[in-house]
């Protein structure tokens, strides 16, 4: 499993966006995901308060979810989203880092659904969480 | 009654791009993205300049899902503050000096949006037009769409809901 985990977290970290934003990824396999997106000034939505955008959790949690995909035993290939649906509970604390954990929790022939929450330091209370459909391929 | 004399063109085209600059260039994550707006009228056109890092799959290659929902929510959102600015804009109550200088109003806030992946983003330059299908006091529903080649044959689309800013109770 160790070897797996390594080429997973090479293969999200030679992702270039994933890597623009500095995902690192701390935990994969059974169809769970965790990764890390340090808190980046050049992120910020709203500069009034130096709230990380939206956007930015997005894209955390579409390459966690990606990669919860990846890491099921049921593993495809490749995985691509089909949709993805994020609700904004609060605003990400400014100068935290911001971690998200997807879960795989079924996958069929063709599809797999994933769900994700995002936090910051306070972890009982998630910034976010979303929903998602993905494509299996390549079995 | 005679009617008013129209204003010189170049006294709205300086108010209008100064608003919209403003609040464009005042989001560091917008810039990050390499995210601009073209400017018809009151229509906003998102537009996507293409970098190597906005890549997911190096591979194909694509760009990232969350590069599509992050460039779709942007445009949803300007787009949205655009329309509910544009009364005070035009009507002289938002001083757009002040706003170049940092004085911006406040934005909504996305409670949720939901992304659909049509095909795959092509590594090169997106566009994206945001419809208000509702605007109200509090909530807001807006529909985004985003194109490369043929305006027509889109790659995503998404529907967020936002919370209003909440005007001053004065």
């Amino acid at each position: 499993m160790v070897d797996k985990t390594a080429i997973a977290r090479q293969f999200i970290e030679a992702i270039p966006h994933s890597g623009a934003l500095g995902m690192t990824l701390t935990e994969m396999g059974e169809g769970v995901a965790v990764i890390t997106m340090p808190y980046d000034t050049r992120l910020v939505g709203d500069p009034e308060t130096g709230v990380i955008h939206g956007g930015a959790v997005s894209a955390l949690m579409d390459t966690c979810c990606g990669a919860a995909v990846m890491s099921h035993p049921a593993a495809p290939a490749g995985t691509a989203t089909i949709d993805l649906r994020i609700d904004y509970m609060r605003a990400a604390t400014p100068g935290q880092a911001i971690t998200t954990r997807a879960t795989c929790y079924h996958v069929t022939r063709s599809v797999a659904f994933v769900r994700a929450v995002a936090t910051d330091d306070d972890s009982d209370r998630p910034v976010a969480s979303a929903t998602g459909a993905f494509t299996v391929e390549g079995r | 009654m005679a009617r008013r004399r129209p204003e010189p063109v170049q006294v709205i085209k300086e108010r209008r791009d100064g608003a919209l600059n403003a609040m464009v260039d005042s989001v560091p994550y917008i810039k990050f993205m390499g995210i601009s707006f073209d400017r018809r009228g009151d229509e906003l056109t998102a537009i996507l300049s293409y970098d190597d890092k906005l890549i997911g799959n190096p591979m194909l290659p694509a760009l990232h899902g969350g590069v599509t929902a992050a460039f779709l929510e942007v445009t949803a959102i300007i787009t949205l503050s655009w329309e509910y600015l544009w009364e005070d804009i035009e009507g002289g109550v938002i001083d757009v000096e002040a706003m170049a200088k940092g004085d911006l109003p406040r934005m909504p806030k996305t409670i949720d949006f939901t992304v659909d992946y049509l095909r795959s983003g092509l590594p090169r330059d997106a566009y994206a037009r945001a419809v208000v299908s509702r605007s109200g006091r509090r909530y807001a529903s807006v529909h985004v769409a985003a194109w490369q080649d043929n305006r027509h044959r889109h790659f995503a689309q998404a529907t967020g809901h936002f919370l209003m800013p909440q005007r001053d109770k004065g």
